[in-house]
C-alpha cells in the first residue's frame, strides 16, 4: 500500500458531520445500511397525474419531510427546503454542535453555509401556478417567493445554524451538490469561514419535470420493473431515474477539529471544476478527464493512491461508458468503482452531495458499496465493479458528479 | 349570516392550520402578533383562509388593524 503524501503547506481541511435524507432512508445510517445492503430505493409512481406519462418510476424519499418537520415550519417551505433542513439538522449535530453556531460557541460570522440545487422550489411553483390559474392572483400564497427561490434551502438552513459567513447556492444541475463540497474547500482556505455546513437538495418529482427529462429520452422507461431500472454500465441500462432527497456534509480545519476533540470522517484532499464548452446535455470526456487529473495533482495523490471512485454514473447508455473509460486510462482498471445510483436513482442536485457522504463513510469504514442491477456488463467496461459490498481499506478516493452543461467536479478524499 | 361565536370558531381552525394556534388560546382579548405568535406572513394567510370560508375580503390597509381576534371577528361579522 502506497504511503500517502502529505500535502502539509496548509491545514487539511476535515469532514466533520454527515446528514442525509434519501429514498434508502431518512438518515445517513439508513441509507447507508441500504447502500451496503443493495437496496434499490426506486417505486412505481401510482398518482393519478402518472397515469399518462412514459417514465411511471421515480425514487421518493423513504421517510417523508412532513412526518420529520413539524408541521407548520414544513408548511412554509418547499420540499426541497425541507429535505436540506434535514439533512443539515443532522449533519450539524454530527459535528457536535448543538443549537445555533452562536449557542455551540462558534462565531456565526465564520461560519458559511453552501447547499445547492437544480431547480429548488419547482414544485411549490408549479401548485402555485396551479391555484393562479384556477383561484386568481388572491389565491396566491404569500408564501410562493420564499419556497421557489432557488437560494431557499441554502438561507433556510443558515438560519437554522445561525451562518453569517455567507449563504450560498451552487446551481449546476447534477453537479451542484459536489460544487457545494468544492466551493466549501474554496471558502476554508481562503479563510473566510471556519465551519462550512455544505449539501445538496432536490424534490422535483412532478409530471411537467418528469415529461421535460423523457421528452429529451435521458429516463428510463422500464415501468414494469422500478427496482431493476437504474442499472449504470449495464446492457439493459435506458436512461436515469428521478430521485428526491438531500445530503450534507460539515467541512472544518484539522487543526480546529482536533482542538475541539471532535471525530473526522475523512479529509477532504483536493476539489476540480471543469468545464467542457462543447455541448448543452451531452458530456465531453476530455472535459471529466481534466477534472480527475487536476484533482489528483491537487490532492498531492498518486493515481495509485485512489482505490475506490463513487462515479457519476447515471444509468444513461452515452455518459456510463465515458466516464468508466476515464477512469480506467487515469487511476488504472483496478480502481474499485461503484454507481450508487443503481439504489438511489438519480438526485440531480442532491447527488453529488450524497455521493460524497457516500465516498467518505467508504473511507471512514473501508467498505465500498455495490453497485446493482449490473447483470451484463458493457462490453468496454474495464474497472472493477463489485456487485456487492466490498471490504477492503479505502486509503484515498474520488468522488465523480458532471451536469448536463458541461460541468465537471472531481472530489478527492482521503483517511485523515 | 355567521354568528360571532361561529366566525370565532372558524377563525380558531384557521389559526390552528396556519400557526398551530390552540382553539383554547382563541378568544378576542388576544393579540395576533403578541399573544399568539401570529407573524404578518402567516396574518396574510389567515386573511386568504377567512375570505374562502366567510366570503368577506380583507383589503390590505384593513389587516393591519385587526390585532386582536376580536377585531377580525367584529370586521367579518359586519361584512358579511
Amino acid at each position: 500500500m502506497t504511503e500517502l503524501a502529505r500535502s502539509s503547506s496548509h491545514d487539511d481541511i476535515v469532514v466533520v458531520g454527515l446528514g442525509a435524507t434519501t429514498p434508502l432512508g431518512g438518515d445517513v445510517a439508513t441509507t447507508w445500511e441500504g447502500l451496503l445492503a443493495g437496496r434499490s430505493g426506486v417505486v412505481a409512481l401510482t398518482d393519478e397525474w402518472a397515469a399518462p406519462l412514459s417514465v411511471r418510476i421515480a425514487a421518493r424519499m423513504a421517510v417523508d419531510p412532513t412526518e420529520v418537520l413539524p408541521r407548520v415550519q414544513a408548511r412554509r417551505l418547499d420540499r426541497s427546503e425541507q429535505a436540506a433542513i434535514i439533512a443539515a439538522r443532522e449533519a450539524w449535530r454530527d459535528a457536535g454542535f448543538e443549537g445555533t453556531a452562536r449557542e455551540a460557541g462558534l462565531e456565526p460570522t465564520r461560519v458559511a453555509v453552501v447547499i445547492g440545487t437544480g431547480i429548488g422550489g419547482v414544485t411549490s411553483l408549479l401548485t402555485q401556478y396551479d391555484i393562479l390559474k384556477e383561484k386568481g392572483p388572491d389565491r396566491v400564497s404569500p408564501l410562493l417567493i420564499t419556497m421557489n427561490m432557488p437560494n431557499g434551502p441554502a438561507a433556510h438552513v443558515g438560519l437554522e445554524v445561525g451562518a453569517q459567513a455567507g449563504v450560498h447556492t451552487t446551481v449546476s444541475a447534477c453537479a451542484s451538490g459536489s460544487e457545494a463540497v468544492a466551493l466549501g474547500l474554496d471558502l476554508l482556505q481562503l479563510d473566510r469561514a471556519d465551519v462550512v455546513l455544505v449539501g445538496g437538495t432536490e424534490a422535483c418529482i412532478h409530471p411537467l419535470n418528469i415529461a421535460g427529462f423523457a421528452q429529451m429520452r435521458a429516463m428510463s422507461t422500464r415501468n414494469d420493473e422500478p427496482q431493476r431500472a437504474s442499472r449504470p454500465w449495464d446492457k439493459g441500462r435506458d436512461g436515469f431515474v428521478l430521485g428526491e432527497g438531500a445530503g450534507c456534509l460539515v467541512l472544518e480545519r484539522a487543526s480546529s477539529a482536533a482542538a475541539r476533540g471532535q471525530r473526522v470522517y475523512a479529509t477532504l484532499a483536493a476539489a476540480a471544476i471543469t468545464s467542457d464548452a462543447y455541448d448543452i446535455v451531452q458530456p465531453d470526456k476530455a472535459g471529466q478527464v481534466r477534472a480527475l487529473e487536476l484533482a489528483l495533482r491537487r490532492s498531492g495523490l498518486t493515481a495509485a493512491d485512489i482505490v475506490h471512485v463513487n462515479a457519476h454514473a447515471t444509468s444513461t447508455p452515452v455518459g456510463d461508458m465515458g466516464e468508466a473509460g476515464a477512469i480506467a486510462d487515469l487511476l488504472g482498471p483496478d480502481t474499485v468503482v461503484t454507481g450508487t445510483k443503481s439504489m438511489t436513482g438519480h438526485l440531480l442536485g442532491a447527488a453529488g452531495a450524497i455521493e460524497s457522504v457516500a465516498t467518505v463513510l467508504a473511507i471512514h469504514n473501508d467498505v465500498v458499496p455495490p453497485t446493482i442491477n449490473l447483470e451484463d456488463p458493457d462490453d468496454d467496461l474495464k474497472v472493477d465493479v463489485p456487485r456487492t459490498a466490498r471490504e477492503m481499506t479505502v486509503t484515498a478516493a474520488v468522488n465523480n458528479s458532471f451536469g448536463f452543461g458541461g460541468h465537471n467536479v472531481s472530489l478527492v478524499f482521503r483517511k485523515a | 349570516m355567521a354568528s360571532a361565536d361561529e366566525i370565532r370558531e372558524g377563525l380558531a381552525s384557521i389559526l390552528e392550520e396556519v400557526a398551530d394556534v390552540k382553539a383554547a388560546d382563541v378568544s378576542d382579548d388576544k393579540s395576533f402578533t403578541d399573544d399568539l405568535d401570529v407573524d404578518s406572513l402567516s396574518m396574510v394567510e389567515v386573511a386568504m383562509a377567512a375570505e374562502e370560508k366567510f366570503g368577506v375580503k380583507i383589503p390590505d390597509d384593513e389587516l393591519p388593524k385587526l390585532k386582536t381576534v376580536g377585531d377580525a371577528v367584529a370586521y367579518i361579522q359586519s361584512n358579511a
